[in-house]
């Protein structure tokens, strides 16, 4: 059973909104480029700036990503699609309408599996569309925040933009699966490679839309609309946090108003946003300056052979072959690991070894020392190596991380790098059994325990036998007739 | 019959500051407007589909390829105000809806 | 040697290239014509007069060294101020634009410079082009030159004023409910609005995105054959441009019309239409049955709503494309407390009544529980229109009506009751429903001697017969009046 939080007995409904960034080299309806980091306005056009007399003209490959973005989240492609205008009044909205999709999007009805510690959970995507971005607005002033501002200053940059909605059905539960629904999203755009998907610098963002309900009950409760959610951290604690309140506030006689709330990451609440006397109208009508978009099955059969292997196929294939679902997890994220294994383990080697070592000595070196897994001369034909010496006994568990990092800074290969290390380990039976007969005769006293029945003194006589032998046993070995030799 | 319209509100939804008077003439002018134009609703039009484009085209795209943006003086040269190499504007007083903003 | 500004488009092509006018000098003509019009007329909103003579200038050095940019090289021709010209004021006849400087020229202003046009200004216009009568600017009223206590006709009645005037060899307008042809038969010119999509939108101001089609304005069918072909074809920054190869039409004008059918659309004869103008449709038939052609009666059961629907699907796309005049990035800004305060007193202030109007009008049917009784019907009207024309083309070649329902009207007359005014559209509004080609040329006068107005409509992508109709009506009535003011010298008290 997935643990929940303290909700009594209320179930929480949580669907989310993503919005992705595609990184085009060009914005979606005109050639300036797409570009993070920009001057203020050097990026802009009469398109983009929405001058009179501008006209927009759709970016081929933005369809494409969005196509495969459907197709990797098991979406269909529909055959007739159609931009609307979504109108609505705001500054940094250069055109006062945002191109839009409304009731004909491009992807519709498609599912993916998260995984919260080893349960898997199945998420409906409703459907997948394709719009603009808009400008960023500073509002300068005291506060910072929009409510005490004095001016307010405006950059057209990212205007025009690229932008994917994915909409989830409300089959999320809980936080955990909200933030592994996030994460799994990530992974998938990531493998794409249609946008670094990096919720710091606002090319991947969410809103989550919480409700909850009685357990039982069939009916939906009233939702909020939680915004401003910068990190899957974020995204987990807000949905928890609002969770809460609603449960308090519905046991306290209260009811949930269908509002938006802004969640603020220092003081870990969400609050309500200013509400509008009347909700929006966007007098959605179709965009009378593009025309409509066709998918025949020729180009579904493209897009669906463009894709990569996805995330979830990654993780399923080592599970399959015996890695533990957390490491085949931490493995699939990352492509450059994935590469590395499916070497290894093509040659031959022990995939559980391969993934805890990959996952394990291999990420933390990186991180130590700060550099990229390409930068390091590591091959799989290395892991194999390794894990022959390991299976053959010549390295401990121990030895074999130290070995991976020496090969990793540029040491040499595995054999060569345990030499100079003087990391091999004895594993010829006569050595140390001459050892251990050698430890047991010095320790009576500790060998009467052993043979009463007490097992504490192994692990003394164990490390005896190892300091003998200048830690070069295998301690497994040394273990092994440790225990045959004081059994009965 | 002449259209009975809520003119304040639609109004507000165009961003139109239209003094009392200016409402009234002009929910007068429109309800006699779409008196007229209520005439198609007399047409049945069952089964029929609209047509938002006289164009049979579809999939009108451009490649992925990038374009020489305006000049940044450019860009700013008719802005009625300017702060540096950004549009100044008065604050705004409501949150962007819906789409996600950073 | 008669004024060279009456010249044609082709006559003075020729001159130029047999080197007895030059370039400098029809400017020069031009300039010297509207000098003395203008104080009448107010046709033209601006003169760029160092840009011209610098073309003008620039296209005899081209001639003289043999380079030649084709027909309209070194042809003095008007823009209406709703294109965008790089560099030069833009305004669509509002406030809200007073002193906007495009930082781009649109496609059509591009084609132009490229075939060496001389572009003598920008003409006066309905404000953003809503209107039939040029009333609406925000710059005062144009006055028809036949009468100048009469409208030119609208929204394009600047550009058919100064072709008619000469003050200009050609024009470019643009036509969204009819708003080229209307002008042209109120003005007694040539004015074609051609089929959606063959020329680019790219740099026209929007009004109605699915309807807007730019167009030339002439004293003749074959200069405005020359003058589209100029301009037409596909523009990669114009989503709805047409991707095909333009289907010629400048040839084969004289091509005649033995052979072939044409339909009087019945519904355009009735009792609303002025009598000088439904007898001037008769006798025009008349001679074309006479010159070959096999003439019948066509009805359009949806032309009936024709009008009803445009005045919803117009108003609806104008209101989002009027959106972005909000006092931001550029145009009028009028200060406010709030953003929210400053857009909506700037386009309070900014925009005149009748563009106040649409925009209400078309917010209010896009609006949430009206959307599917108003804009959505209105649709679906569109399509029955659509039908209406197909339908037709199995039986006949091009369907031929008056362009507008009377001719030019009295400054003032219709400008009270918006209503009346909208009727004006009758004749033009179908074809720009459907998207299909349609073209107006002078026939003959009226009684108090003002131009009636024969148009010519064909199907998409048709303009080849359509031309070829025009060609041969303008042929078989021989309309060459002039009105009075066409004339540089200044008449003394």
């Amino acid at each position: 059973m997935t643990a929940r939080r303290d909700v009594g007995d209320f179930e929480a409904v949580i669907g989310i909104e993503t919005h992705v960034e595609l990184q085009t080299a060009s914005k979606m309806f005109c050639g300036c480029p797409v570009s993070f980091g920009a001057e203020p306005n050097t990026t802009c056009c009469p398109t983009c700036l929405g001058l009179p007399g501008a006209l927009p003209v759709p970016n081929e490959q933005a369809i494409e990503g969005i196509l495969r973005i459907g197709a990797a989240l098991g979406c269909e492609l529909v055959p007739y699609s159609e931009f609307h205008r979504k109108n609505y009044f705001y500054p940094d909205l250069p055109k006062n309408y945002q191109i839009s999709q409304y009731d004909l999007p491009l992807c519709v009805a498609g599912r993916i599996e998260v995984d919260v510690d080893g349960e898997t959970a199945v998420v409906g995507i409703t459907r997948v569309h394709m719009e603009e971005d808009t400008g960023k607005s500073l509002h300068v002033g005291e506060g910072g925040r929009i409510a005490d501002a004095d001016h307010t200053l405006l950059d057209f940059n990212r205007s025009g933009v690229p932008l994917v909605e994915i909409v989830s059905e409300p089959d999320l539960r809980t936080p955990e699966q909200a933030r592994a629904y996030g994460a799994e999203l990530q992974r998938i755009v990531r493998a794409l490679g249609v946008s670094d998907a990096k919720l710091e610098e606002g090319s991947m963002r969410f809103d989550a839309n919480v409700s909850v309900r009685r357990s039982g009950t069939a009916t939906l409760g009233t939702r909020s609309e939680v915004k401003n959610v910068n990190s899957l951290r974020s995204l987990q604690r807000a949905v928890a946090y609002e969770i809460e309140r609603q449960v308090r506030l519905i046991e306290s006689g209260g009811a949930v108003v269908l509002e938006t709330r802004h969640w603020n990451e220092d003081t870990g609440v969400t609050t309500a946003m200013r509400s509008k006397e009347e909700s929006q109208d966007y007098r959605y009508f179709q965009e009378p300056d593009l025309v409509p978009i066709e998918v025949d099955d020729a180009w579904r059969a493209r897009v669906a052979a463009s894709l990569p292997e996805l995330p979830a196929t990654t993780r399923a294939r080592y599970r399959a072959l015996g890695v533990d679902a957390r490491t085949a997890s931490t493995l699939g994220d990352d492509p450059a690991l994935v590469a590395l294994m499916d070497d290894a383990v093509a040659a031959g080697a022990d995939p559980r070894l391969c993934a805890i070592w990959l996952t394990g000595e291999v990420v933390a070196y990186l991180r130590r020392e700060d550099v990229a897994l390409d930068a390091t001369p590591l091959q799989g034909a290395h892991l194999v190596e390794l894990a022959s010496m390991v299976g053959a006994g010549d390295l401990s568990a121990t030895a074999a991380k130290e070995v991976l990092a020496g090969v990793m800074s540029g040491e040499g290969g595995p054999r060569g790098v345990a030499e100079q290390r003087d990391l091999i380990q004895i594993s010829d039976a006569a050595v140390i059994e001459a050892a251990v007969d050698a430890v047991l005769a010095d320790n009576e006293d500790a060998v009467a325990k052993l043979r009463a029945g007490d097992p504490k003194p192994l692990g003394f006589l164990v490390g005896q036998v190892m300091r003998a032998t200048g830690g070069k046993a295998d301690p497994k070995l040394v273990s092994t007739l440790i225990t045959a030799r004081t059994a009965g | 019959m002449p259209v009975d319209i809520d003119i304040a509100k639609v109004a507000r939804l165009a961003r139109l500051a239209l003094d009392e008077e200016a409402l009234a003439r002009y929910g007068e002018q429109l309800g006699a407007i779409l008196e007229h134009a209520e005439r198609v609703q007399a047409l049945p039009t069952e089964g029929v589909p609209p047509t938002s484009h006289p164009l049979p085209m579809r999939n009108t795209f451009r490649p992925d390829v990038v374009r020489a943006p305006l000049d940044r003086d450019e860009v700013l040269a008719q802005a009625p105000d300017v702060e540096g190499p950004y549009f100044r504007i008065p604050p705004v007083l409501g949150e962007a809806p819906e789409t996600a903003r950073e | 040697m008669s004024d060279p500004a009456d010249l044609t488009v082709a006559a003075a092509g020729a001159a130029l290239r047999a080197g007895e006018l030059s370039a400098v000098d029809l400017l020069g003509a031009v300039e010297r014509r509207a000098g003395v019009t203008e104080a009448h007329l107010h046709a033209y909103l601006s003169l760029d007069r160092e840009g011209s003579r610098r073309s003008a200038e620039t296209a005899d050095t081209e001639l003289a060294s043999g380079r030649d940019r084709g027909p309209l090289h070194g042809i003095p021709m008007a823009l209406k101020d709703n294109m965008c010209t790089r560099g030069v004021e833009t305004t669509c006849a509002s406030r809200i634009l007073a002193g906007y400087v495009p930082p781009y020229d649109a496609t059509v202003v591009r084609r132009l410079r490229a075939a060496g046009a001389v572009i003598v200004g920008k003409t006066n216009l309905d404000e953003f082009a809503m209107g039939s009568s040029t009333e609406n600017s925000a710059y005062g009223a144009t006055r028809n030159p036949w009468s100048t206590d009469r409208v030119p006709g609208g929204s394009s009645g600047g550009s058919a004023a100064v072709v008619s005037a000469g003050s200009a060899f050609a024009a470019l307008g643009s036509d969204t409910g009819g708003s080229i042809r209307q002008p042209a038969s109120l003005s007694g010119v040539v004015g074609v609005k051609p089929t959606y999509g063959l020329v680019s939108r790219y740099g026209l101001v929007a009004f109605a995105s699915s309807l807007d089609q730019i167009g030339p304005l002439a004293r003749t069918v074959g200069d405005a054959a020359t003058v589209l072909a100029a301009v037409a074809g596909h523009d990669p920054l114009d989503a709805t441009s047409y991707r095909s190869e333009v289907p010629p039409f400048t040839a084969a004008l004289d091509g005649g019309v033995t052979g072939v059918r044409i339909g009087v659309v019945a519904e355009l004869l009735g009792d609303a239409i002025a009598e000088p103008v439904r007898a001037a449709l008769r006798s025009t038939v008349a001679a074309l049955e006479e010159a070959g052609a096999h003439v019948v009666e066509v009805s359009l059961p949806s032309f009936d709503y024709a009008l009803s629907a445009y005045y919803l699907i117009a108003p609806a796309e104008a209101s989002a494309n009027l959106a972005r005049f909000d006092g931001v990035r550029y145009g009028l800004r009028i200060a406010g407390a709030t953003t929210e305060e400053m857009m909506a007193r700037t386009r309070a202030e900014g925009f005149g009544p009748e563009v106040t109007r649409r925009i209400l009008l078309g917010t209010y049917a896009l609006s949430a529980g009206y959307y599917d009784a108003f804009y959505g019907q209105a649709q679906r009207v569109r399509t029955l229109v659509r039908c209406d024309f197909a339908a037709a083309y199995e039986k006949v070649d091009v369907l031929v009506s008056p362009t507008s329902p009377t001719t030019a009207f009295a400054v003032g007359e219709k400008s009270a009751d918006p209503v009346a005014m909208y009727y004006s559209d009758v004749c033009t509004i179908p074809s720009n429903l459907s998207g299909d080609p349609a073209l107006s040329l002078p026939v003959g006068l009226d009684g108090a001697g003002l131009p009636i107005g024969f148009q010519v409509m064909a199907p998409a992508l048709g303009e080849a017969v359509m031309f070829r109709v025009a060609a041969a009506v303008e042929q078989l009535v021989a309309f060459t009046d002039r009105p009075a003011l066409a004339t540089s010298e200044v008449v003394l008290p």
